[in-house]
């Protein structure tokens, strides 16, 4: 982990709630996708934890929703403003499981996460298939971005506006995939974890103090003993996963 | 060249600033980031007999000038603490550490005290008598004088170490318990713990934390915690360790000048992992500024 400063260079609207902020500065401290950021913010006690969608090495992509008066201060934001931020946060996923052809399954601000781990499979030479949840049409955000990267894209809406109409679970049906890696909302997970088969990884999400291990605020029960989502996650096996 | 250095309970310290028990696990995350003997020293996450997993989650929620929490002493048991964690600490913090212990009985206080009584790194023992955050133990013991005076003497008998015990700002006057704990045997008091507070979700109209109140910690606390810091200094004869919001070098002198020997840097860990070290920098042109050679000088100034 380190703390630097990041000068913002774009900050954009993809949907009505949904932006794509791209920093500069010091990404040293990225290894894995599915890692994140903590955002300092003026006026804010405790930093905002962004999930990487992509990075480079002096650049990185968020792409975050508004969801409380955190994030509606970053939508605001203009280029050219510096901000603190922790980076290299989290354990990331595991691209090296993946197999030939891995699944990846996002729900709504969940998804860009996998972006990053999408780029990094296909630069490995795997073919992944990738499902985008969304509620509704107007939501849909980084389709055309994954099939850019030359993935296979799903996606599904909730009141079937576009793509397959139902959930993440019901694009699943038929597919068959060497290795599964989610982030999205919970019931997501409970529907997923219902129906995959094999072995795969989710991306859990939780309210967090530090982001870095040291408060214990953002804890979870695993079969292999109690871990904290900031440090030891945010990304677990399926095996260890309680329900 | 200023002094930074103080002293508590006959246990000299490079300088005063501490990281406080709960915002600081076991020193091994700052131990990535800087070298943590930079410290005086520092309170690690508070040990009961028996592994805890604490609270349900969300356990965390922010405040215009802080946050709660709601952890519930989350910690692996004293046993892994003496087999595993306490080696392990010794290669990296080489320093008296301040063991923070808890119970939720006299008798688990006794036994926690007795099984760190030949740990060689162990400087002193801050007795938590203040955890607002679970239940029939921790905070229970800590808002009566005569419960708080019977766990000091019980760990008293345990131990040869300093013990000094951690006091709850949620009570009605903070004095007549560190008086009780001086009498009975007490060699320091730590204040203060995090105030009860709760954040309510106006979408879902429910508390924001699960088990629905938790301890406010943060700048927003530190006026309450050198008030009481000033009041229990002419109550008592012993050290005093100040702690609540303590987030710059400015604060850290103002809350010696009301009493504090040594001083816990709390929930500005959380949000600046590098705050202590830079507090300790700060700390000699900030004495320059008013005045101050040595700092162990101002203890009580304010009085």
């Amino acid at each position: 982990m380190t703390e630097s400063i990041f000068t913002i260079k774009e900050n954009v609207a993809l949907t009505d709630s949904v932006y794509k902020m791209t920093l500069e500065g010091d990404t040293s401290a990225l290894s894995k996708p599915g890692q994140f950021v903590n955002i300092k913010l003026e006026g804010k006690f405790l930093r905002r934890p962004i999930s990487v969608c992509e990075y480079g090495e002096n650049s990185l992509v968020l792409i975050y929703k508004v969801v409380g008066s955190g994030t509606e201060d970053m939508s605001v934001m203009q280029a050219g403003k510096k901000l603190n931020l922790l980076v290299g946060l989290g354990n990331g996923f595991n691209p090296d499981k993946s197999g030939d052809a891995p699944l990846l399954i996002g729900g709504g601000v969940g998804i860009p996460p996998l972006y990053g781990l999408c780029k990094e499979l296909i630069a490995k030479g795997a073919k992944p298939t990738v499902i985008l949840g969304f509620n509704t049409k107007s939501e849909i955000f980084l389709e055309k971005e994954f099939e850019n990267l030359g993935a296979k894209v799903i996606v599904a809406t909730a009141d079937g506006s576009y793509g397959v109409k139902g959930f993440v679970t019901d694009a699943m049906a038929d597919l068959t995939y060497s290795f599964f890696y989610t982030c999205g909302p919970l019931p997501m997970f409970k529907a997923i974890e219902a129906k995959a088969v094999g072995s795969g990884q989710y991306s859990f999400e939780e309210r967090m103090g530090c982001g870095f291990g040291a408060c214990m605020g953002c804890s979870c029960k695993t079969k292999y003993g109690d871990k904290r989502i900031c440090k030891d996650g945010p990304v677990l096996d399926r095996e260890e996963v309680i329900w | 060249m200023v002094d930074i250095s103080t002293s508590l309970c006959g246990i000299k310290l490079d300088n005063p600033v501490m990281g406080a028990s709960g915002t600081f696990g076991y020193g091994e995350e700052f131990a990535e980031l800087y070298d943590i003997n930079k410290l005086g020293s520092f309170s690690f996450k508070g040990i009961t007999e028996e592994p805890r997993f604490g609270n349900a989650t969300p356990r965390i929620a922010e405040c215009p000038a802080g946050m709660i929490n709601s952890v519930g002493l989350q910690n692996p048991g004293v046993k892994v603490l003496v087999d595993e964690i306490l080696p392990e600490m010794k290669k990296i913090f080489h320093k008296p550490v301040m063991a923070n212990i808890n119970g939720f009985s006299i008798g688990e206080y006794e036994r926690v005290a007795a099984s760190l009584e030949g740990q060689d790194n162990i400087g002193w023992l801050e007795v938590n008598v203040s955890c607002p955050n679970v239940h029939g133990g921790g905070m229970s013991f800590g808002t009566s004088a005569k419960a708080a005076a019977e766990v000091t003497a019980a760990v008293r008998k345990q131990s040869t170490k300093p013990i000094i015990i951690k006091l709850s700002p949620n009570v009605t006057d903070i004095t007549e318990i560190a008086k009780a704990c001086e009498a009975a045997g007490a060699d320091g008091i730590s204040l203060i713990n995090t105030m009860l507070g709760m954040r309510i979700n106006l979408k879902s109209r429910r508390p924001v934390i699960a088990n629905k109140s938790g301890g406010y910690s943060g700048p927003g606390i530190f006026p309450v915690a050198v008030s009481m810091i000033y009041r229990v200094y002419e109550a008592v004869n012993i050290p005093i360790v100040g702690m609540g919001g303590v987030s710059s070098a400015d604060d850290v002198i103002e809350m010696m000048m009301a009493g504090a020997r040594c001083v816990q840097v709390g929930a500005a860990n959380l949000t600046d992992p590098f705050i202590c070290p830079k507090i300790i920098d700060d700390l000699p042109k900030a004495m320059e500024k008013y005045n101050i050679e040595k700092l162990a000088d101002i203890i009580g100034a304010a009085h």
